[in-house]
């Protein structure tokens, strides 16, 4: 079923060699369910067999060394064509499964006419394997093949894109599975990558070339004349709706701003199939079912469930954490997290990931046999920004009005007396056993007001313990970062001998993105010494989500679990917060630290952190 | 290095405490002259310092009336970077073959702040009229409310001075249909018969709009609109034997690429 890549990828030909009378989606079940989208089955061989998407199965045994072919192809999805870069001819590309403890080599080719990158997200890799054109190597030219050989260090659930020039917005991603040298000790029954995605056939170019014109190009749930009944009645009065709306209209700020790019022109996308194309896992009843969550959107955090099926979260960005049970979890953009179920019905369930905006959503189906739909549960109502986002606290609207109009923001000195500034978040705890050394702090204070920034938190509060705006008090069980905890202590035991303190800040209106209120290009390289023990504390000025990726080395998440903090590659800093993990300089060289909402990246939300 | 960190320590079971009021704030990623944050001339990412280049007609109408429609544009292209961009400003009134109010920018634009942008430049008044060059310098951006602003200040060639101010706001009846209150003021300090301008505020030009945004890009619209002289200009226009102001219906299309 495979013989469409063009590539000898050895763990899919061992798959496609077996055979499994419960493989969830074979081609011709796939051809015949699209129904309407017919037009697919037309298009020539490659470009069919890219269209398949992806089965979510793992090839069926690690293999340390593959052959990677980065081309582009002709791939349509919901009516919406591009002439994708990719790996493989498909989108995702395939599953790479691995070994801990052993050396992979990974042969990149690139048949594009323009250079290419793949860069291993999370995984822990000397800095010249990391695949960042710029930092790490050069990118791999045209016609030309560069191989990527490291060892293995961790186990878990991982994935790769491409680092250079937008291709990763157009479909060169993919997923990583690596296997423990221990027995895992999640063993399950089944096991399915569920990656999640956008697709759509505006470029990504044309995408932030429309931003910059204007900044809600692509949100179509503004607060209008329309809905301020409905306001009104949600706000206890018609009062109180308009005293909210013109809060927020002075501030030249919406509410409504939850994703920047929406469902006005992305498809959802799980393992590569629409909505509608609807992605099956199969299981048996009982049987304990890993599904292995990957965000590989651009723009996109998605809230995922399974209506009737409680899931036990046991991995997060890889490492395993303490089970967690929750009927429902925030996935930010570059995020993994491993879940197990057990259905036991003889029944279909509905994988629904709903996009935070509530403007679409990715869905798949885990049934008992090939071809069942689950129910399709209605989405929630979009999250509406508070006073909380803008980092004003627990202030109300009414309230706030005073401080906004405190010209220039005068957060002098004042700023660190203010209870909201106060760093009894800072896992004191954990720290008071500990001999308290001198700690230098790099502390930008409040970043001005400028054409680069639109804001300042004046009083950026904790919100780990939080599930995100839109979750909170919905009736689920909803996982928050305050419940990760590692399964084992961390390595490195040491407190930390410096902080750095980083401001997200950006302009909406101008739709310019960075730290401490400039763009990567203004701004000079973090430098750690190698071996150096950091505490990153960021405060997020701005009132989106923004989930911050350090490459290379870990970020331990300070989230009240002490010595088994979680270790994550990823995390989301909530609008209006402050929040810090720690990290430990073990690897030089020059490291990519970004924003992984990739138009935000890409317009200045990105630093070097250099360990030497 | 360690010396430019600011002053702060770690109290134990006290918590964090800063120094008084001697901190000093340093951010990890000060801009530093010479320091190394990519190799060789490859940027890791691509788009901070891009330019970008748009163009809106935000008038493309007929204004109706029962002697005769006239057509009437206002409209800007710009191209260039966060900061610094290049804008070219364009309208005029088409009446009966001729054209009047024809006013044309060109202006350097500068970001000054998180939603405002100094300008400077030229205007020429190039229609059927009197040509008058100026030098032009104002601002322009988006004031609390969301409310779209712009003030620009000229002195012209014969040292004479002007000024134009424009403001528009958009109500959202719904998210496509959009209800726009527009309007536009000239001021001079000495008249120009011959352009039918007056000493003081000389014309207006107004309009209620409401557009329907079939694309973001294009969206048709249905207005009335209001265009008359005032105070001395007003005199000027009579005395040419021409009606000095008047509402129409209007019909149009705004556009943008």
């Amino acid at each position: 079923m495979r013989s469409g890549f063009p590539a000898p990828f050895p763990g899919f030909q061992l798959m496609s060699n077996s055979f499994d009378p419960m493989r969830p989606l074979t081609r011709r079940r796939f051809v015949t369910s699209l129904g309407a989208g017919a037009c697919l089955s037309a298009l020539p061989h490659k470009a069919q067999a890219s269209t398949r998407a992806s089965t979510g199965l793992l090839p069926l045994t690690p293999s340390n060394a593959w052959d990677l072919k980065v081309s582009r192809t002709h791939i349509s999805l919901d009516g919406k064509s591009m002439h994708a870069p990719n790996i493989g001819g498909t989108v995702p590309g395939p599953i790479l499964r691995w070994k801990q403890g052993e050396t992979v080599t990974l042969n990149v080719s690139n048949a594009l006419n323009e250079t290419t990158s793949i860069h291993w997200h999370g995984i822990r890799v000397p800095s010249n394997m990391d695949g960042v054109p710029g930092l790490s190597f050069a990118g791999i030219p045209p016609g030309k093949t560069f191989s990527y050989r490291f060892r293995l260090h961790q186990s878990g659930t991982y994935w790769y894109h491409s680092h250079s020039n937008m291709q990763e917005a157009m479909g060169l991603y993919g997923a990583i599975v690596i296997d423990p040298i221990r027995p895992d000790p999640n063993a399950c029954d089944r096991d399915y990558v569920i990656f999640l995605g956008e697709w759509t056939d505006v470029m990504p170019h044309d995408i932030v070339s429309n931003l910059k014109m204007q900044d809600d190009y692509y949100v179509f749930r503004q607060r209008t004349a329309a809905s301020f009944p409905k306001e009104a009645r949600d706000a206890g009065g018609a009062m109180a709706a308009l005293k909210d709306r013109l809060a927020w209209s002075r501030m030249n700020m919406a509410a409504t701003d939850i994703a920047d790019v929406s469902g006005a022109i992305y498809t959802y996308t799980l393992n590569g199939n629409a909505p509608d194309m609807n992605w099956n896992g199969l299981f048996r009843p009982g049987e304990r079912v890993r599904l292995r969550f990957i965000n590989g959107a651009t723009m996109t955090l998605f809230d995922v469930r399974i209506p009737g099926l409680e899931m036990l979260v046991v991995q997060a960005d890889g490492n395993d954490v303490e089970p967690v049970p929750v009927d429902e979890f925030r996935i930010g953009v570059a995020e993994t997290y491993d879940v197990i179920v057990q259905p036991k019905e003889d029944r279909a369930y509905t994988i629904f990931a709903q996009s935070e905006d509530r403007t679409g959503f990715a869905r798949g189906t885990l049934a008992p046999r090939p071809g069942m739909s689950g129910l399709i549960p209605p989405m929630d109502p979009r999250p509406v920004r508070t006073m909380v986002d803008m980092g004003m606290g627990n202030m109300k609207p009414g309230e706030s009005m005073d401080h906004m109009a405190m010209p220039g923001m005068d957060h002098g000195s004042d700023m660190k007396n203010m209870p909201g500034m106060d760093m009894s978040h800072m896992d004191m705890s954990h720290m008071g056993h500990m001999s308290m050394p001198k700690m230098e702090i790099d502390d930008p204070g409040p970043p001005p007001i400028s054409v680069e920034n639109q804001n300042v938190a004046m009083m950026p509060i904790d919100r780990t313990n939080s599930p995100g705006d839109g979750l909170e008090n919905n009736g689920r069980r909803v996982l928050n970062y305050g419940q990760l905890r590692a399964t084992r202590p961390g390595a490195d035991r040491r407190p930390p001998s410096r902080e750095i303190i980083l401001h997200l800040t950006g302009n909406m209106d101008r739709y310019i993105w960075g730290f401490n209120g400039r763009k990567f290009s203004e701004s000079g390289p973090i430098r750690l010494k190698k071996g150096e023990r950091v505490r990153f504390t960021l405060i997020n000025d701005t009132m989106m989500e923004h989930p911050i990726h350090l490459h290379g080395l870990w970020s331990e998440l300070e989230n009240g679990q002490g010595d088994y903090r979680p270790y994550k590659h990823t995390i989301i800093s909530q609008p209006g917060s402050r929040m810090s993990y720690l990290v430990t300089a073990d690897i030089p060289g020059m490291w990519a630290y970004h924003c992984h909402l990739l138009y935000h990246m890409d317009l200045g939300m990105f630093r070097t952190v250099v360990v030497s | 290095m360690k010396a430019a960190w600011a002053a702060t320590m770690l109290l134990a079971g006290t918590g964090m405490a800063y120094a008084e009021d001697t901190t000093q704030y340093h951010a990890a990623d000060a801009p530093v002259p010479g320091a190394v944050t990519h190799l060789g001339n490859i940027m890791p990412v691509m788009m901070d310092q891009s330019s970008w280049f748009h163009g809106i007609l935000e008038q493309a109408e007929g204004r109706y009336a029962p002697a005769g429609t006239d057509f009437r544009w206002d409209g800007e292209v710009w191209y260039g970077t966060d900061y610094d961009r290049l804008w070219i400003k364009s309208e005029g009134t088409l009446e009966k073959g001729h054209l009047s109010d024809g006013q044309q920018d060109i202006l350097y634009s500068r970001a000054i702040s998180t939603y405002w942008n100094l300008q400077g430049g030229v205007r020429v008044d190039l229609d059927d009229g009197p040509t008058r060059t100026w030098g032009a310098f104002g601002i322009q951006g988006l004031a609390l409310y969301q409310f779209e602003f712009q003030a620009t200040g000229y002195v012209s060639d014969r040292g004479r001075f002007g000024a134009r101010v424009e403001g528009s706001y958009d109500f959202l009846l719904t998210n496509r249909l959009i209800l726009q209150p527009q309007a536009e003021f000239n001021l001079y300090t000495k008249s120009d018969p011959a352009r039918q301008a007056g000493a003081g505020l000389s014309d207006i030009d107004a309009g209620l709009r409401l557009r329907y945004e079939l694309w973001r890009k294009f969206a048709p619209y249905v207005g009335v609109t209001y265009s008359g002289h005032l105070t001395q200009a007003r005199r000027i226009v009579r005395d040419q034997g021409e009606k000095p102001g008047s509402v129409r219906f209007s019909l149009g299309i705004r556009s943008w690429f």
